[in-house]
Protein backbone atom coordinates (compact mmCIF):
# COMPACT_ATOMS: atom_id res chain seq x y z
CA UNK A 1 0.00 0.00 0.00
CA UNK A 2 3.03 2.42 1.12
CA UNK A 3 4.92 1.55 -1.99
CA UNK A 4 1.77 1.94 -4.28
CA UNK A 5 1.06 5.57 -2.72
CA UNK A 6 5.06 6.55 -2.97
CA UNK A 7 4.97 5.19 -6.84
CA UNK A 8 1.93 7.23 -7.53
CA UNK A 9 3.35 10.73 -5.89
CA UNK A 10 6.39 10.13 -8.24
CA UNK A 11 4.10 9.69 -10.99
CA UNK A 12 2.76 13.40 -9.97
CA UNK A 13 5.75 14.59 -9.36
CA UNK A 14 7.29 13.82 -12.93
CA UNK A 15 4.24 14.78 -14.83
CA UNK A 16 5.08 18.42 -15.41
CA UNK A 17 8.99 17.73 -16.49
CA UNK A 18 8.23 14.98 -18.76
CA UNK A 19 11.56 16.21 -20.77
CA UNK A 20 13.87 15.47 -17.56
CA UNK A 21 16.62 13.94 -18.48
CA UNK A 22 18.75 11.06 -17.09
CA UNK A 23 22.03 10.39 -18.34
CA UNK A 24 24.14 13.62 -18.64
CA UNK A 25 21.23 15.39 -16.69
CA UNK A 26 20.74 16.39 -13.10
CA UNK A 27 20.24 13.96 -10.21
CA UNK A 28 16.72 14.99 -9.90
CA UNK A 29 16.15 13.21 -12.57
CA UNK A 30 16.57 9.78 -11.24
CA UNK A 31 13.24 10.53 -9.77
CA UNK A 32 11.55 10.91 -12.98
CA UNK A 33 13.36 7.74 -14.55
CA UNK A 34 11.70 5.73 -10.87
CA UNK A 35 8.59 7.06 -11.91
CA UNK A 36 8.54 5.96 -15.83
CA UNK A 37 9.56 2.42 -15.36
CA UNK A 38 7.89 1.98 -12.25
CA UNK A 39 11.02 0.88 -10.24
CA UNK A 40 12.31 0.78 -6.55
CA UNK A 41 14.90 2.72 -5.87
CA UNK A 42 18.42 2.47 -3.82
CA UNK A 43 20.92 4.37 -3.29
CA UNK A 44 24.75 4.05 -2.24
CA UNK A 45 27.59 6.43 -2.13
CA UNK A 46 31.13 6.56 -2.38
CA UNK A 47 33.70 9.73 -2.13
CA UNK A 48 33.44 10.24 -5.90
CA UNK A 49 30.05 9.33 -6.89
CA UNK A 50 26.18 8.10 -5.91
CA UNK A 51 24.81 5.26 -6.98
CA UNK A 52 21.28 5.49 -7.95
CA UNK A 53 20.29 1.61 -8.84
CA UNK A 54 16.59 0.65 -9.80
CA UNK A 55 14.79 -2.18 -10.40
CA UNK A 56 11.98 -2.59 -12.65
CA UNK A 57 8.96 -4.99 -12.11
CA UNK A 58 10.18 -6.70 -15.58
CA UNK A 59 13.58 -7.34 -13.83
CA UNK A 60 15.51 -5.02 -15.30
CA UNK A 61 18.84 -3.22 -13.11
CA UNK A 62 19.18 -0.10 -13.77
CA UNK A 63 22.47 2.04 -12.22
CA UNK A 64 22.98 5.60 -12.92
CA UNK A 65 26.20 6.84 -11.79
CA UNK A 66 26.14 10.92 -10.35
CA UNK A 67 28.81 12.83 -9.54
CA UNK A 68 29.11 15.02 -6.47
CA UNK A 69 27.94 17.72 -8.19
CA UNK A 70 24.76 15.86 -9.21
CA UNK A 71 25.39 14.98 -12.22
CA UNK A 72 24.42 11.87 -14.01
CA UNK A 73 27.78 10.62 -15.99
CA UNK A 74 27.26 7.09 -16.78
CA UNK A 75 24.34 4.65 -16.91
CA UNK A 76 24.25 0.58 -16.96
CA UNK A 77 21.31 -1.98 -17.42
CA UNK A 78 20.64 -5.55 -17.17
CA UNK A 79 17.38 -7.97 -17.77
CA UNK A 80 15.55 -9.71 -20.08
CA UNK A 81 14.71 -6.30 -21.84
CA UNK A 82 16.42 -3.01 -22.89
CA UNK A 83 15.25 -0.57 -20.27
CA UNK A 84 13.30 2.10 -21.95
CA UNK A 85 16.37 3.94 -23.31
CA UNK A 86 15.06 7.35 -24.60
CA UNK A 87 14.44 8.26 -21.21
CA UNK A 88 17.57 6.78 -19.81
CA UNK A 89 19.45 8.34 -22.57
CA UNK A 90 17.68 11.59 -22.51
CA UNK A 91 19.28 13.99 -24.75
CA UNK A 92 21.81 11.43 -26.16
CA UNK A 93 19.13 8.69 -27.35
CA UNK A 94 18.86 10.48 -31.19
CA UNK A 95 22.16 10.58 -31.41
CA UNK A 96 22.71 6.61 -29.66
CA UNK A 97 19.92 5.54 -32.34
CA UNK A 98 21.82 7.27 -35.20
CA UNK A 99 25.45 6.00 -34.10
CA UNK A 100 23.66 2.28 -33.70
CA UNK A 101 21.72 2.37 -37.15
CA UNK A 102 25.21 3.45 -38.92
CA UNK A 103 27.16 0.85 -36.86
CA UNK A 104 25.13 -1.95 -38.16
CA UNK A 105 25.75 -0.90 -41.86
CA UNK A 106 29.22 -0.75 -41.31
CA UNK A 107 29.00 -4.32 -39.74
CA UNK A 108 27.44 -5.98 -42.43
CA UNK A 109 25.42 -7.79 -39.99
CA UNK A 110 23.95 -8.10 -36.57
CA UNK A 111 26.41 -8.37 -33.40
CA UNK A 112 26.37 -6.04 -30.41
CA UNK A 113 26.76 -2.31 -30.37
CA UNK A 114 29.71 -0.55 -29.88
CA UNK A 115 29.79 3.28 -29.94
CA UNK A 116 32.81 5.09 -29.13
CA UNK A 117 32.42 8.65 -29.89
CA UNK A 118 34.22 11.90 -27.92
CA UNK A 119 31.27 12.95 -26.74
CA UNK A 120 29.54 9.70 -26.11
CA UNK A 121 30.24 5.76 -25.35
CA UNK A 122 27.45 3.17 -25.24
CA UNK A 123 27.89 -0.75 -25.54
CA UNK A 124 25.12 -3.18 -25.65
CA UNK A 125 25.63 -6.50 -26.07
CA UNK A 126 23.06 -9.88 -25.34
CA UNK A 127 20.11 -11.42 -26.76
CA UNK A 128 16.55 -12.40 -26.74
CA UNK A 129 15.61 -12.38 -22.85
CA UNK A 130 18.85 -11.27 -22.23
CA UNK A 131 20.37 -7.87 -22.73
CA UNK A 132 23.03 -5.23 -21.22
CA UNK A 133 24.18 -2.20 -21.94
CA UNK A 134 26.86 0.46 -20.56
CA UNK A 135 26.87 3.88 -21.65
CA UNK A 136 28.58 7.02 -20.04
CA UNK A 137 29.39 11.03 -21.20
CA UNK A 138 33.51 10.45 -20.57
CA UNK A 139 34.08 14.34 -19.97
CA UNK A 140 31.67 14.18 -17.53
CA UNK A 141 33.20 11.17 -15.59
CA UNK A 142 35.15 12.56 -12.76
CA UNK A 143 38.16 12.61 -12.38
CA UNK A 144 39.80 9.27 -10.33
CA UNK A 145 36.83 7.42 -11.37
CA UNK A 146 37.81 4.31 -13.61
CA UNK A 147 35.37 3.12 -16.64
CA UNK A 148 36.17 -0.38 -14.72
CA UNK A 149 33.85 0.91 -11.87
CA UNK A 150 30.94 1.25 -14.08
CA UNK A 151 29.73 -2.05 -14.18
CA UNK B 1 35.12 -3.51 -45.44
CA UNK B 2 34.68 -0.48 -47.88
CA UNK B 3 30.56 0.27 -46.85
CA UNK B 4 29.94 2.50 -49.47
CA UNK B 5 30.73 -0.04 -52.39
CA UNK B 6 29.02 -2.57 -50.90
CA UNK B 7 26.04 -0.45 -50.83
CA UNK B 8 26.03 -0.54 -54.69
CA UNK B 9 26.80 -4.06 -55.03
CA UNK B 10 24.01 -4.20 -52.36
CA UNK B 11 20.98 -2.49 -54.86
CA UNK B 12 22.01 -5.04 -57.41
CA UNK B 13 21.94 -7.77 -55.67
CA UNK B 14 18.59 -6.56 -53.92
CA UNK B 15 16.88 -5.68 -57.03
CA UNK B 16 18.44 -9.18 -58.71
CA UNK B 17 16.44 -10.98 -55.42
CA UNK B 18 13.19 -9.44 -55.94
CA UNK B 19 12.89 -10.44 -59.17
CA UNK B 20 13.52 -14.29 -58.17
CA UNK B 21 13.13 -14.29 -54.45
CA UNK B 22 9.27 -15.02 -54.94
CA UNK B 23 8.13 -18.57 -55.33
CA UNK B 24 4.52 -20.04 -55.10
CA UNK B 25 4.97 -23.63 -54.22
CA UNK B 26 2.90 -25.71 -51.80
CA UNK B 27 5.87 -27.96 -50.38
CA UNK B 28 9.30 -27.42 -49.13
CA UNK B 29 10.86 -26.21 -53.13
CA UNK B 30 12.94 -23.31 -52.85
CA UNK B 31 13.74 -20.70 -55.43
CA UNK B 32 17.47 -19.52 -55.52
CA UNK B 33 18.90 -16.25 -56.24
CA UNK B 34 21.07 -13.57 -54.39
CA UNK B 35 19.16 -14.19 -51.23
CA UNK B 36 20.42 -18.17 -51.64
CA UNK B 37 20.15 -20.77 -49.11
CA UNK B 38 17.34 -23.72 -49.80
CA UNK B 39 16.62 -26.88 -50.54
CA UNK B 40 14.73 -29.70 -48.59
CA UNK B 41 15.24 -33.54 -47.58
CA UNK B 42 13.11 -35.52 -45.16
CA UNK B 43 14.01 -33.19 -42.19
CA UNK B 44 17.53 -31.20 -43.34
CA UNK B 45 17.49 -27.76 -44.97
CA UNK B 46 20.25 -26.56 -46.42
CA UNK B 47 21.47 -22.92 -45.64
CA UNK B 48 23.78 -20.69 -46.91
CA UNK B 49 26.47 -18.31 -45.47
CA UNK B 50 26.24 -15.62 -48.23
CA UNK B 51 25.76 -11.94 -49.12
CA UNK B 52 21.90 -12.15 -48.45
CA UNK B 53 19.43 -10.53 -50.17
CA UNK B 54 20.14 -7.08 -49.36
CA UNK B 55 24.16 -8.07 -50.13
CA UNK B 56 26.94 -7.51 -48.63
CA UNK B 57 26.11 -9.16 -45.44
CA UNK B 58 29.16 -10.44 -43.81
CA UNK B 59 28.49 -14.27 -41.19
CA UNK B 60 24.52 -14.60 -41.63
CA UNK B 61 23.05 -17.96 -42.43
CA UNK B 62 20.60 -17.94 -45.03
CA UNK B 63 17.62 -19.88 -46.13
CA UNK B 64 14.11 -20.67 -47.61
CA UNK B 65 10.82 -21.09 -45.94
CA UNK B 66 7.67 -21.96 -47.36
CA UNK B 67 4.49 -20.07 -45.90
CA UNK B 68 0.86 -20.54 -46.65
CA UNK B 69 -2.33 -18.82 -45.43
CA UNK B 70 -3.51 -21.02 -42.63
CA UNK B 71 -5.39 -24.03 -44.40
CA UNK B 72 -4.24 -23.06 -48.02
CA UNK B 73 -2.07 -25.52 -49.50
CA UNK B 74 -1.86 -23.16 -53.21
CA UNK B 75 -2.05 -19.94 -51.39
CA UNK B 76 1.47 -20.08 -50.33
CA UNK B 77 4.85 -18.37 -51.27
CA UNK B 78 8.03 -19.41 -50.91
CA UNK B 79 11.01 -17.07 -49.17
CA UNK B 80 14.57 -16.92 -49.30
CA UNK B 81 17.08 -14.97 -47.64
CA UNK B 82 15.78 -15.93 -44.24
CA UNK B 83 18.63 -15.63 -41.66
CA UNK B 84 19.02 -18.94 -39.20
CA UNK B 85 19.15 -17.41 -35.54
CA UNK B 86 20.09 -19.46 -32.44
CA UNK B 87 19.57 -16.14 -30.75
CA UNK B 88 16.13 -15.56 -31.24
CA UNK B 89 12.98 -17.79 -30.95
CA UNK B 90 10.05 -17.45 -33.38
CA UNK B 91 9.89 -16.60 -37.56
CA UNK B 92 9.82 -13.13 -38.43
CA UNK B 93 9.51 -11.58 -41.99
CA UNK B 94 9.57 -8.29 -44.07
CA UNK B 95 5.76 -6.93 -44.77
CA UNK B 96 7.71 -6.41 -48.29
CA UNK B 97 8.97 -9.89 -48.97
CA UNK B 98 5.71 -11.39 -49.12
CA UNK B 99 3.01 -12.04 -51.57
CA UNK B 100 0.54 -14.01 -49.23
CA UNK B 101 -2.01 -12.06 -46.82
CA UNK B 102 -1.31 -14.09 -43.45
CA UNK B 103 -4.26 -13.92 -41.23
CA UNK B 104 -4.07 -11.16 -38.59
CA UNK B 105 -4.04 -12.33 -35.36
CA UNK B 106 -7.01 -9.92 -32.92
CA UNK B 107 -7.43 -10.10 -29.10
CA UNK B 108 -11.16 -10.41 -28.08
CA UNK B 109 -12.41 -7.12 -28.61
CA UNK B 110 -11.11 -7.42 -32.21
CA UNK B 111 -8.14 -5.26 -32.54
CA UNK B 112 -5.04 -6.26 -34.50
CA UNK B 113 -1.94 -7.40 -32.19
CA UNK B 114 1.16 -5.84 -33.30
CA UNK B 115 4.61 -7.00 -31.57
CA UNK B 116 7.95 -4.97 -30.68
CA UNK B 117 10.88 -6.77 -30.49
CA UNK B 118 13.74 -5.76 -28.89
CA UNK B 119 17.15 -7.48 -30.50
CA UNK B 120 20.62 -6.14 -29.14
CA UNK B 121 21.47 -3.30 -31.92
CA UNK B 122 17.64 -2.53 -32.64
CA UNK B 123 13.71 -3.85 -32.78
CA UNK B 124 11.55 -4.47 -35.42
CA UNK B 125 7.85 -3.77 -35.22
CA UNK B 126 4.69 -5.44 -37.12
CA UNK B 127 1.44 -7.20 -36.91
CA UNK B 128 1.08 -10.72 -35.43
CA UNK B 129 -0.43 -12.80 -37.90
CA UNK B 130 -0.29 -16.88 -38.78
CA UNK B 131 0.51 -19.15 -41.44
CA UNK B 132 0.95 -22.78 -41.84
CA UNK B 133 4.85 -22.86 -42.60
CA UNK B 134 6.71 -25.71 -44.17
CA UNK B 135 10.48 -25.94 -44.26
CA UNK B 136 12.58 -29.43 -44.92
CA UNK B 137 8.95 -31.62 -45.07
CA UNK B 138 8.16 -30.48 -41.31
CA UNK B 139 4.78 -28.57 -40.74
CA UNK B 140 4.02 -25.77 -38.25
CA UNK B 141 0.38 -25.11 -38.87
CA UNK B 142 -1.31 -22.12 -37.49
CA UNK B 143 2.15 -20.42 -36.40
CA UNK B 144 1.77 -17.07 -35.29
CA UNK B 145 4.86 -14.75 -36.82
CA UNK B 146 5.63 -11.22 -36.92
CA UNK B 147 4.87 -9.59 -40.38
CA UNK B 148 7.31 -6.46 -40.02
CA UNK B 149 5.99 -3.60 -41.03
CA UNK B 150 6.57 0.21 -39.69
CA UNK B 151 3.20 1.04 -41.65
CA UNK B 152 1.71 -1.18 -39.25
CA UNK B 153 -0.07 1.64 -36.90
CA UNK B 154 1.99 3.60 -35.59
CA UNK B 155 4.92 2.76 -33.86
CA UNK B 156 4.42 3.55 -30.13
CA UNK B 157 7.47 5.29 -28.63
CA UNK B 158 7.69 2.79 -25.69
CA UNK B 159 8.68 0.42 -29.03
CA UNK B 160 11.07 3.26 -30.46
CA UNK B 161 12.60 3.57 -27.33
CA UNK B 162 14.47 0.10 -28.00
CA UNK B 163 17.41 2.35 -30.11
CA UNK B 164 17.27 1.83 -34.02
CA UNK B 165 14.57 0.50 -36.28
CA UNK B 166 14.90 -2.52 -38.32
CA UNK B 167 12.31 -2.49 -40.35
CA UNK B 168 13.19 -3.11 -43.93
CA UNK B 169 15.85 -4.69 -45.96
CA UNK B 170 18.43 -2.53 -45.68
CA UNK B 171 18.52 -2.53 -41.67
CA UNK B 172 17.50 -6.05 -41.10
CA UNK B 173 20.02 -7.72 -44.02
CA UNK B 174 17.56 -10.36 -44.13
CA UNK B 175 13.91 -10.96 -45.39
CA UNK B 176 13.44 -12.20 -42.11
CA UNK B 177 14.40 -14.18 -39.23
CA UNK B 178 14.12 -17.94 -38.62
CA UNK B 179 14.53 -18.00 -34.76
CA UNK B 180 15.07 -21.44 -33.43
CA UNK B 181 17.15 -20.58 -30.49
CA UNK B 182 16.53 -22.40 -27.24
CA UNK B 183 13.11 -21.09 -26.14
CA UNK B 184 9.31 -22.18 -27.36
CA UNK B 185 8.28 -18.53 -27.61
CA UNK B 186 9.93 -15.34 -28.07
CA UNK B 187 8.70 -13.61 -25.05
CA UNK B 188 7.56 -15.84 -22.00
CA UNK B 189 5.36 -15.44 -18.85
CA UNK B 190 6.14 -11.91 -18.58
CA UNK B 191 3.85 -10.79 -21.51
CA UNK B 192 0.62 -12.93 -20.16
CA UNK B 193 0.88 -10.36 -16.91
CA UNK B 194 -1.04 -7.69 -16.39
CA UNK B 195 0.83 -3.93 -15.40
CA UNK B 196 4.30 -3.10 -14.71
CA UNK B 197 5.56 -6.65 -14.79
CA UNK B 198 4.37 -6.90 -18.69
CA UNK B 199 7.52 -6.14 -20.74
CA UNK B 200 5.32 -4.47 -23.70
CA UNK B 201 6.42 -6.38 -26.56
CA UNK B 202 2.68 -7.13 -27.58
CA UNK B 203 -0.05 -4.30 -28.63
CA UNK B 204 -3.14 -4.11 -29.42
CA UNK B 205 -3.97 -2.01 -32.08
CA UNK B 206 -7.56 -0.69 -32.47
CA UNK B 207 -6.52 1.94 -35.43
CA UNK B 208 -2.92 3.86 -35.42
CA UNK B 209 -2.42 3.85 -31.67
CA UNK B 210 -1.40 0.85 -29.78
CA UNK B 211 -1.34 0.14 -26.46
CA UNK B 212 0.66 -2.32 -24.84
CA UNK B 213 -1.71 -5.63 -23.87
CA UNK B 214 -1.31 -9.12 -22.33
CA UNK B 215 -0.73 -12.47 -24.63
CA UNK B 216 -1.20 -16.05 -23.83
CA UNK B 217 1.71 -18.05 -24.22
CA UNK B 218 0.23 -20.08 -27.08
CA UNK B 219 -0.74 -16.53 -29.19
CA UNK B 220 2.89 -15.73 -28.80
CA UNK B 221 5.33 -15.71 -31.90
CA UNK B 222 5.96 -19.59 -31.69
CA UNK B 223 9.78 -21.01 -32.35
CA UNK B 224 7.79 -22.78 -35.14
CA UNK B 225 10.31 -26.85 -34.04
CA UNK B 226 7.85 -26.98 -31.29
CA UNK B 227 4.75 -26.77 -33.42
CA UNK B 228 6.37 -29.63 -35.78
CA UNK B 229 4.24 -33.07 -35.36
CA UNK B 230 7.65 -34.81 -35.20
CA UNK B 231 11.39 -33.49 -34.64
CA UNK B 232 10.00 -30.93 -32.46
CA UNK B 233 12.68 -30.76 -29.37
CA UNK B 234 15.25 -28.64 -30.96
CA UNK B 235 17.50 -28.18 -33.95
CA UNK B 236 21.04 -28.50 -35.00
CA UNK B 237 23.53 -26.73 -37.21
CA UNK B 238 26.20 -27.96 -38.93
CA UNK B 239 28.61 -25.31 -41.06
CA UNK B 240 31.69 -26.32 -43.23
CA UNK B 241 35.11 -25.59 -41.79
CA UNK B 242 36.22 -21.82 -43.22
CA UNK B 243 40.10 -20.99 -43.01
CA UNK B 244 39.97 -17.25 -43.49
CA UNK B 245 37.27 -15.82 -45.79
CA UNK B 246 35.54 -18.11 -48.66
CA UNK B 247 32.87 -16.06 -50.80
CA UNK B 248 30.48 -18.60 -49.39
CA UNK B 249 29.98 -21.48 -47.81
CA UNK B 250 26.97 -24.57 -47.10
CA UNK B 251 25.78 -26.10 -43.82
CA UNK B 252 22.92 -28.14 -43.03
CA UNK B 253 20.28 -26.73 -40.45
CA UNK B 254 18.55 -30.60 -39.40
CA UNK B 255 15.56 -30.44 -37.25
CA UNK B 256 14.52 -32.49 -34.02
CA UNK B 257 17.35 -34.05 -31.71
CA UNK B 258 17.84 -37.84 -31.27
CA UNK B 259 14.82 -38.20 -33.29
CA UNK B 260 16.15 -39.52 -36.35
CA UNK B 261 19.76 -41.24 -37.84
CA UNK B 262 20.92 -37.99 -38.79
CA UNK B 263 20.08 -35.57 -35.70
CA UNK B 264 22.01 -38.00 -32.94
CA UNK B 265 24.15 -36.62 -30.14
CA UNK B 266 26.69 -38.98 -30.53
CA UNK B 267 29.88 -37.58 -28.60
CA UNK B 268 28.69 -34.16 -28.19
CA UNK B 269 29.02 -32.57 -24.71
CA UNK B 270 25.57 -31.08 -23.51
CA UNK B 271 25.64 -27.85 -21.83
CA UNK B 272 22.31 -26.67 -19.58
CA UNK B 273 21.84 -23.33 -20.11
CA UNK B 274 19.91 -20.74 -17.47
CA UNK B 275 16.50 -21.42 -18.19
CA UNK B 276 15.54 -17.99 -17.58
CA UNK B 277 17.86 -16.57 -20.70
CA UNK B 278 20.01 -19.31 -22.53
CA UNK B 279 23.36 -18.63 -20.97
CA UNK B 280 26.08 -20.60 -19.80
CA UNK B 281 29.14 -19.81 -18.55
CA UNK B 282 32.46 -19.05 -20.06
CA UNK B 283 36.05 -18.87 -18.22
CA UNK B 284 39.18 -16.77 -20.50
CA UNK B 285 42.05 -16.22 -19.13
CA UNK B 286 41.26 -17.60 -15.84
CA UNK B 287 37.78 -15.09 -14.68
CA UNK B 288 34.76 -16.35 -14.72
CA UNK B 289 32.03 -14.92 -16.90
CA UNK B 290 29.12 -16.67 -14.80
CA UNK B 291 26.05 -17.48 -16.87
CA UNK B 292 26.91 -14.37 -19.66
CA UNK B 293 27.83 -16.99 -22.32
CA UNK B 294 25.87 -18.07 -25.69
CA UNK B 295 25.92 -19.44 -28.69
CA UNK B 296 24.19 -17.62 -31.41
CA UNK B 297 24.32 -17.80 -35.34
CA UNK B 298 22.58 -14.10 -35.35
CA UNK B 299 25.93 -12.35 -34.25
CA UNK B 300 28.14 -12.18 -37.15
CA UNK B 301 31.43 -12.65 -35.15
CA UNK B 302 33.04 -13.66 -31.68
CA UNK B 303 32.41 -10.75 -29.36
CA UNK B 304 33.77 -10.70 -26.21
CA UNK B 305 35.80 -8.69 -23.69
CA UNK B 306 37.98 -6.06 -24.28
CA UNK B 307 41.18 -4.47 -26.21
CA UNK B 308 42.89 -4.76 -22.35
CA UNK B 309 42.24 -8.09 -21.60
CA UNK B 310 42.52 -9.37 -24.94
CA UNK B 311 45.78 -7.81 -25.97
CA UNK B 312 44.61 -6.94 -29.57
CA UNK B 313 43.62 -3.68 -30.87
CA UNK B 314 40.64 -2.41 -32.41
CA UNK B 315 40.60 -1.65 -36.27
CA UNK B 316 40.86 1.86 -36.98
CA UNK B 317 37.46 2.02 -39.24
CA UNK B 318 35.74 -0.61 -37.70
CA UNK B 319 36.04 -0.08 -34.48
CA UNK B 320 33.98 -2.75 -33.37
CA UNK B 321 36.24 -5.70 -35.10
CA UNK B 322 39.66 -6.62 -33.13
CA UNK B 323 42.69 -5.77 -35.55
CA UNK B 324 45.57 -8.15 -34.31
CA UNK B 325 48.83 -8.01 -36.47
CA UNK B 326 48.62 -11.89 -36.59
CA UNK B 327 46.20 -14.36 -36.39
CA UNK B 328 45.57 -14.69 -32.43
CA UNK B 329 44.82 -18.06 -31.25
CA UNK B 330 42.93 -18.17 -27.92
CA UNK B 331 42.28 -20.81 -25.47
CA UNK B 332 38.90 -21.17 -23.34
CA UNK B 333 36.58 -23.31 -21.03
CA UNK B 334 32.75 -23.03 -21.60
CA UNK B 335 30.57 -24.98 -18.95
CA UNK B 336 26.71 -25.61 -18.49
CA UNK B 337 25.08 -23.51 -16.33
CA UNK B 338 24.19 -24.05 -13.13
CA UNK B 339 26.72 -26.59 -12.52
CA UNK B 340 27.70 -29.67 -15.16
CA UNK B 341 29.96 -30.41 -17.54
CA UNK B 342 33.05 -28.44 -18.85
CA UNK B 343 35.28 -28.18 -21.74
CA UNK B 344 37.68 -26.54 -23.31
CA UNK B 345 37.58 -24.66 -26.65
CA UNK B 346 40.11 -23.36 -28.91
CA UNK B 347 39.03 -20.43 -31.48
CA UNK B 348 41.20 -17.74 -33.56
CA UNK B 349 40.73 -13.83 -34.23
CA UNK B 350 42.40 -12.45 -37.14
CA UNK B 351 42.97 -8.97 -38.56
CA UNK B 352 38.85 -7.52 -39.09
CA UNK B 353 40.12 -4.87 -41.73
CA UNK B 354 42.07 -8.03 -43.64
CA UNK B 355 39.70 -10.54 -42.81
CA UNK B 356 36.58 -8.38 -44.61
CA UNK B 357 39.14 -6.48 -47.36
CA UNK B 358 37.32 -9.16 -50.57
CA UNK B 359 33.38 -7.68 -50.95
CA UNK B 360 33.07 -10.90 -52.24
CA UNK B 361 33.62 -12.64 -49.28
CA UNK B 362 31.09 -13.52 -47.10
CA UNK B 363 32.09 -16.24 -44.69
CA UNK B 364 35.01 -15.30 -42.54
CA UNK B 365 36.60 -17.30 -39.87
CA UNK B 366 38.38 -15.40 -37.00
CA UNK B 367 35.58 -12.22 -37.25
CA UNK B 368 35.94 -10.86 -33.86
CA UNK B 369 35.58 -7.68 -31.49
CA UNK B 370 35.09 -6.61 -28.44
CA UNK B 371 32.15 -7.51 -26.91
CA UNK B 372 31.16 -4.33 -24.52
CA UNK B 373 32.45 -6.68 -21.40
CA UNK B 374 35.20 -6.00 -19.21
CA UNK B 375 36.08 -8.42 -16.53
CA UNK B 376 34.53 -6.17 -14.19
CA UNK B 377 31.33 -5.91 -15.79
CA UNK B 378 31.13 -9.07 -17.60
CA UNK B 379 27.97 -8.49 -19.25
CA UNK B 380 28.33 -11.30 -22.59
CA UNK B 381 30.89 -13.37 -23.76
CA UNK B 382 28.65 -13.60 -27.70
CA UNK B 383 30.21 -16.93 -29.53
CA UNK B 384 28.90 -15.88 -33.33
CA UNK B 385 28.46 -17.54 -36.08
CA UNK B 386 31.77 -18.08 -36.61
CA UNK B 387 32.05 -20.47 -33.71
CA UNK B 388 29.54 -22.93 -35.48
CA UNK B 389 32.44 -23.10 -38.72
CA UNK B 390 33.63 -26.76 -38.62
CA UNK B 391 31.11 -27.85 -35.94
CA UNK B 392 27.80 -29.63 -35.37
CA UNK B 393 25.88 -28.20 -32.80
CA UNK B 394 22.69 -28.80 -31.12
CA UNK B 395 20.06 -26.45 -29.82
CA UNK B 396 17.28 -28.11 -27.17
CA UNK B 397 14.66 -26.09 -26.42
CA UNK B 398 13.12 -25.76 -23.04
CA UNK B 399 10.47 -28.06 -21.81
CA UNK B 400 11.23 -30.30 -24.92
CA UNK B 401 12.35 -33.93 -24.18
CA UNK B 402 15.77 -35.29 -26.20
CA UNK B 403 17.44 -38.50 -25.15
CA UNK B 404 19.73 -36.28 -23.11
CA UNK B 405 16.98 -35.33 -21.11
CA UNK B 406 14.93 -31.81 -21.44
CA UNK B 407 15.76 -28.54 -22.70
CA UNK B 408 17.31 -26.30 -22.51
CA UNK B 409 20.76 -27.06 -23.51
CA UNK B 410 23.56 -26.60 -26.48
CA UNK B 411 25.47 -29.22 -27.29
CA UNK B 412 28.77 -29.58 -29.29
Amino acid sequence: MKSTIICGIFALLSFPFPAAASLGGDVSSVQADVAKMQATLQTTSSDSYTIHEMQTPTGIAVKEYASVAGKVFAVTWKGPMHPDLRQLLGPYFQQFVQAEQAERTQRHGHGPVLIQQAGLVVQVTGHMRSFAGRAYVPQMVPAGVQIGDIR
Amino acid sequence: MKPFSRHALASIVVAFTTVVMIGCSGSGTTSTGGGGGGGSTSNVQTMTINAGPAGGYVDGAFTSVTVCVPGSTTNCQTVDGILVDTGSSGLRMLSSALTITPTQQKDSSGDAIGECVPFVDGFTWGAVQTVDMTIAGEEAKSLPIQVINSNFSSIPNSCSSNGSPENDLADLGANGILGVGNFPEDCGGGCTENGGANPGLYYACPGQTCTVTTESIADQVQNPVVLFATDNNGVVIKLEAVTGAEASVSGSLIFGIGTQSNNALGSATVYTVDPSDGNFSTTFKGVLYDDESFLDTGSNGLYFLDSNTTGMPTCNDLPFLYCPTTTQSFSATNQAYPSGATGSINFVVGNGDTLTANQNDAAINGLGGPGSSTPSFPIAFDWGLPFYFGRTVYTAIYGQNTPAGAGPYVAY
